[in-house]
């Protein structure tokens, strides 16, 4: 089994987002990066894959050159091919989707196919929601969105998500696409052995092709909260009494 | 030929479900500022109650897409049924809501179009050639104004900060039937089956939330939590600190990565406030928070707070709703 995940580095932002000057970008000199968080989960969903049904996991980011972080952590779980398609620029959905199809094709040539190009449903910062689908019909493959249960045997794929209190299946034949939420499973922690392999481990460098967005980003602000401050009912147990109160002015209490 | 803008509306038996009546609502005004005719795209058995729903939003045209290949859910055959009807009607923009399938019909038909689409917006405007939007960006955390030119403009709605806004003026929508070209491999990715799971109260449709973080302090902790909400008729949510220790599943996590909730209450305790959580409880009406540290951003963010260990006050609080319970039967 022959799975491609595909990943972004964000930064950690914490409760309140700050903005450079220009108000364009966010102010990221004070913040962690991390992989998207749906992300995460569809790397270790494609280790298990490879765990039980043998195979090698790909991993492909397109970003700055420190974006090599992020390929790095899933080397330490357990990707052994590690893709870096290098640009520092903001890339809009449709040159993402392109960028990443000229890369399948290039790792595609004279290989063996992609059983499973792997996303994560949307990326937090943008959460544009249309990466993988793009990526889909740009290679003629059927592609599930949202999955968050997934079950592979030779040829078939079997995608479950949630839909309105119960979940919908989907059945693909490979090779396909499928985006993923988190809680599809419960990322494991890297071990040792693993870190250790990933600091050494290759990166092969592809340039990507840039290409204009037809949505032009003017500012970026950060909404007006509408609370400003709690009204604090008390400090510890003694508040007990006024939070009671508050219950039952709200209508909760049975 | 008028041009048009054309909402994708999603209904149950109830009628119009609330994020199309959001979206339907940024659909109107982008149509008026286009001087467009407003068209609602409806799939599946359509109510009369959702009829009258569309005359509530101003809808000029209703079309109800028909097709006896249309059996489930089925995303490329919808977003290729959007765009069938989109030139019929000479659309200058789609619009949907930004539900799952909303936001995964609209990146259908961007990719069979070759069109750019974008999600979660606030607000369309039509000016001149192009389109002035704002949207969420970090689930709501951050807003983004922007303008899109393209032929045809595909948006999807946001969840969170759009008012359902009713039209000045009741419209007597014309229904129409759309029968659309589907090929076989427009319905090759369809819901091959539905099972229900639903079980006890769910997080996204509970009236009370009782949210417990990582201050919990461990899997145990939450039990005081669940006999809280088991009073309040209500469910647990989690921050994503506890899923991730693996102390509650997945299912219980409220944030941008989780359940967004819009409950009644939201009484949160042992959560601080960050962004990630804070995108999935923007819709909670009122917002009660515990927390040892009265500096911490979800105080900023509720309406109420505690400032103490909530490991003392959640039992205290479970003693006292049941003191009630008991003194006054």
């Amino acid at each position: 089994m022959n799975v491609l995940v595909c990943v972004k580095r964000v930064p950690m932002v914490g409760a309140r987002i700050a903005l450079t000057g220009d108000g364009l970008v966010v102010d990221t000199r004070q913040l962690g990066f991390t992989m998207s968080p749906h992300e995460e989960c569809a790397v270790e969903e494609a280790v298990r894959l490879v765990e039980s049904h043998g195979g090698v996991v790909s991993v492909l980011t397109l970003g700055p050159l420190e974006a090599s972080e992020q390929l790095r952590d899933a080397a330490a779980i357990g990707a052994s091919r590690l893709v870096h398609l290098v640009d520092a620029r903001e890339w809009d959905p449709i040159a993402t989707a392109d960028a990443i199809v000229d890369a399948v094709r290039t790792l595609e040539e004279g290989a063996e196919v992609f059983d499973l190009i792997l996303f994560g449903n949307e990326a937090p910062d943008t959460g544009d929601y249309q990466v993988g689908i793009r990526v889909a019909h740009a290679l003629a493959r059927p592609c599930a969105s949202g999955i968050k249960n997934l079950e592979v045997d030779a040829s078939a794929v079997r995608a479950r998500r949630e839909f309105r209190g119960g979940d919908e299946l989907f059945e693909l034949t490979v090779p396909c696409v499928v985006s993923v939420k988190e809680g599809i499973n419960l990322p494991r922690y890297p071990s040792l052995p693993g870190r250790v392999r990933a600091k050494k481990a290759a990166i092969e460098v592809l340039e990507p092709r840039w290409r204009e967005s037809p949505l032009h980003v003017e500012a970026l602000r950060v909404p007006q909260v509408t609370r400003e401050r709690a009204e604090i009912l008390g400090s510890g147990i003694d508040a007990v009494p006024a939070l009671l109160a508050l219950l039952e002015r709200l209508g909760v209490l049975t | 030929m008028t041009s048009s803008v054309v909402c994708l509306v999603e209904h149950d038996e109830s009628g119009v479900i609330e994020a199309s009546r959001r979206a339907l609502s940024v659909a109107a005004t982008l149509a008026q500022s286009s001087r467009a005719n407003l068209c609602a795209a409806l799939f599946g058995e359509v109510g009369d109650a959702s009829l009258e729903d569309l005359a509530d939003f101003g809808v000029n045209d209703a079309y109800l897409v028909t097709s006896e290949k249309l059996t489930a859910f089925a995303p490329v055959a919808w977003a290729r049924s959007l765009l069938e009807l989109a030139a019929l009607v000479d659309a200058s923009a789609v619009v949907a809501p930004g539900t799952d399938r909303g936001n995964e019909v609209m990146a259908h038909a961007g990719a069979l179009s070759n069109l750019p689409m974008v999600a979660n917006c606030f607000s369309a405007a039509r000016e001149r050639g192009s389109v002035r939007l704002t949207r969420q960006r970090w689930a709501g955390s951050l807003i983004e104004e922007s303008r899109l030119d393209a032929s045809m403009a595909l948006l999807s709605v946001a969840f969170d900060g759009v008012t359902a806004q009713r039209a000045a003026q009741r419209t007597a929508p014309v229904v129409h039937e759309l029968h659309p070209e589907l090929s076989d491999g427009d319905l090759e990715l369809r819901v091959a089956q539905w099972r229900d799971r639903s079980a006890g109260i769910s997080l996204a449709d509970a009236r009370v939330v009782v949210g417990g973080g990582r201050g919990v302090g461990s899997a145990e902790g939450f039990a005081a939590l669940d006999e809280l909400a088991r009073l309040l008729d209500g469910a647990v949510g989690v921050s994503r600190a506890v899923t991730s220790l693996g102390w509650r599943p997945h299912h219980q996590q409220v944030g941008q990565t989780g359940t967004r909730i819009s409950p009644e209450l939201y009484l949160v305790s042992g959560i601080s406030g960050a962004t990630q959580h804070l995108a999935g409880c923007q819709s909670a009406k009122h917002v009660v928070a515990i927390n040892t540290d009265a500096d911490a951003p979800i105080i900023s963010r509720a309406d109420y707070a505690v400032i103490g260990d909530l490991n003392l006050v959640i039992p205290a609080l479970v003693a006292a709703i049941k003191q009630r319970g008991s003194s006054g039967s």
